[in-house]
């Protein structure tokens, strides 16, 4: 007899499996918003895909009765920038302090029991020091990011370069590199594609940082949006921002992975395909 | 795969069921149990002293039925709840009232109009003295809320319009320490966080606040509609509740104001202090010439108007009048067919005639 866990589905079967439980989260929202509006026309909760579709026509293709900007746009942009600016920034420390903590045995011993415990202070806790430090400006926001994703990046950075075999440490000292040929030489390339593997990893945890930034003080942004309409309720603007965050932070982190694929074939060699 | 689908479709049923469930408590119905939210505020603290003191249990029991006051942390969330039918009643503002259940459909009726802020919210500006320096700066505030309903007011005092300045959305926790960041500039808030600030800052000054605009920031307790209809002993259990303690705090007695202001996180001084700047109606005759005054319609048509110019008076609204509102005496604002905020005398005006 076959065992269940060699039966593959065929092309078509996986396709089928794989949107199946997107359908059946779509067939439960649409049974239950359909039970609520039946019951009040108004009710915001659960909104219809008309009202959706009004809501988007309204956000992303006309212009604000105050302002005459796009909103969504803005949004769009301004959270963007914000996002791209703190990863990059947090990226950067990265390399400059996880490869050194890795790299060097006596930064190592004083420095990496301080960046772990630093790692563990939850940013959103000390807050009001935040304000003060950062202000509540544009600063703060990035601030936020890199101080929530940077050390999660170098205690991986640290990690990996910790990793790396000592044989080719000591191949490349024998080939008379000096301790910054070998970073340049040895170490960068290989934890390089690992920096970007961990970027993918951490930039959910840099969502989170933007919108609760974009919570705190803002005058534009998608977290800023989702919080000023939650006070009223506007899920109809709420679920398509949320959507629109998704896709955006899937496209983000395919793009990242093609990228590795891309620029380090080496690293990816093995691995199961894109 | 049978029993795969078998137990899908129970599962889907089941679903089905619960959401079911949690939408028929928008129904009306005759019932005996009842849940009202409430959040920490100066002017709602006699309803968690009544509650604890079993006057609220004393009176659900005249009138046979038993009610719950349930203390929210979010005020917001508070009134979100109850649009979404998970509470009978909810204390909140005129404005909320209007943008976020009547704006949502749900039919409310403003029972109980307790007090008014009479100095509650003000407009701090950092360093500067005089209300005209705020053009150009930017503005702290809970964006869409009842202070920037206030700021738009003070604005409006001295010939400048929400263009001249930009507005900085802020979550009301974070204001007393938003306050100390150098950019922050000016800022709308509210009691305890307006007292707090002022006592701390040398360089906040006060160049407006609400007592400008009396009664015009309007604290309620609201019913479901629907619910009232079929329930009026919530209503008549409620108001005698509250007018109870009404009786005590105008005597003074310095017990129950221990109680509230523990329970706002205060002492008894800081909780006179915030009463001060409270207009309360402690005697319920008060409560009924407020509520048919007037001023009533004229007030809630302005916040109308504002919640509409700032696009939250609900999808779809073509115009300010969209919502209608019922004011006592018959007299009405807006579409006549879509009426969802109602005000009525018709409790405190029992509680006054000591007919509860």
């Amino acid at each position: 007899m076959k065992r269940f866990m060699n039966l593959r589905p065929s092309r078509g079967a996986t396709l089928f499996l794989g949107l199946l439980p997107f359908i059946i989260v779509a067939v439960f929202y649409l049974v239950a918003s359909d039970m609520r509006l039946s019951e009040n026309p108004n009710d915001k909760l659960l909104p219809s895909m008309a009202s959706f579709s009004e809501a988007i026509d309204r956000m992303a293709f006309t212009p604000s009765k105050r302002t005459g900007e796009i909103l969504f746009i803005g949004d769009t942009v301004s959270s963007l920038e914000r996002l791209g600016l703190g990863v990059l920034i947090s990226a950067v420390l990265a390399m400059l302090i996880g490869i050194p903590l890795g790299f060097i045995p006596f930064l190592r011993a004083g420095l990496s029991p301080f960046v772990a415990a630093f790692s563990m202070v939850p940013p959103m806790a000390i807050l009001p020091i935040l304000f003060i430090v950062f202000g509540m400006g544009e600063l703060a926001k990035v601030a936020l990011i890199v101080i929530g994703v940077t050390p999660l990046l170098v205690r991986d950075m640290q990690q990996r370069v910790s990793e790396i075999p000592v044989e080719q440490l000591i191949k490349a000292q024998t080939l008379g590199g000096s301790s910054w040929t070998i970073v340049m030489r040895v170490v960068l390339p290989q934890v390089f594609p690992r920096l970007l593997d961990a970027v993918r990893i951490t930039l959910g945890t840099a969502w989170i940082f933007l919108i609760s930034a974009e919570a705190i003080a803002a005058t534009e942004g998608l977290g800023y949006r989702i919080f000023l309409v939650r006070r009223y309720m506007s899920m109809d603007v709420i679920l398509p921002y949320v959507a629109w965050i998704t896709f955006l932070a899937f496209l983000f982190d395919f793009a990242l992975k093609k990228l590795t694929y891309k620029l380090f074939p080496w690293y990816t060699a093995g691995k199961e395909g894109a | 795969m049978k029993h795969f689908f078998k137990s899908t479709s129970k599962f889907l049923v089941a679903t089905t069921l619960v959401m079911g469930l949690s939408t028929s408590s928008l129904m009306a119905e005759v019932k005996n149990k009842f849940q009202v939210s409430w959040t920490i505020y100066v002017g709602w603290m006699p309803w968690d002293y009544a509650q604890q003191k079993g006057i609220v249990d004393k009176w659900a029991k005249k009138y046979d039925i038993e009610i719950d006051l349930v203390q929210v942390n979010d005020y917001i969330e508070s009134i979100n709840q109850y649009s979404a039918g998970k509470f009978d009643g909810c204390l909140m503002t005129n404005m909320d009232a209007l943008t976020i259940p009547a704006a949502g459909g749900i039919d409310s009726t403003a029972v109980i109009m307790g007090d008014f802020s009479n100095g509650n919210d003000g407009l701090i500006l950092k360093d500067k003295k005089s209300l005209a320096d705020i053009k150009g700066q930017k503005v702290n505030l809970v964006e869409l809320s009842v202070s920037h309903y206030f700021l738009a007011r003070a604005l409006e005092s001295v010939n400048l319009s929400e263009k001249d300045i930009t507005v900085v959305n802020t979550s009301d926790a974070d204001m007393v320490s938003a306050y100390s960041s150098d950019e922050v500039t000016a800022m709308a808030t509210w009691n305890p966080q307006l007292s707090e600030i002022m006592t701390n800052n040398k360089s906040a000054n006060l160049v407006y606040d609400s007592s400008k605009i009396p009664g015009e920031i309007i604290d309620m307790l609201v019913i479901n509609t629907e619910t009232l209809k079929d329930n009026p002993k919530l209503a008549k259990a409620l108001t005698g509740a509250w007018f109870e303690v009404m009786a005590l705090m105008k005597k003074g007695d310095e017990k129950a104001l221990t109680f509230m202001a523990e329970a706002s996180g205060t002492d008894l001084a800081g909780y006179k202090s915030q009463l001060d700047s409270t207009m309360m109606f402690y005697d319920a005759s008060d409560a009924v010439t407020f509520a048919v005054s007037p001023d009533l319609p004229e007030t809630m048509k302005k916040v109308s108007e504002f919640s509409f110019d700032h696009g939250i008076l609900g999808e779809g609204a073509p115009n300010a009048e969209f919502i209608g509102m019922e004011f006592p005496g018959g007299k009405t604002f807006g579409d006549t067919n879509n009426i969802k905020l109602r005000f009525t005398e018709t409790y405190v005006k029992m509680a006054a005639e000591g007919k509860l």
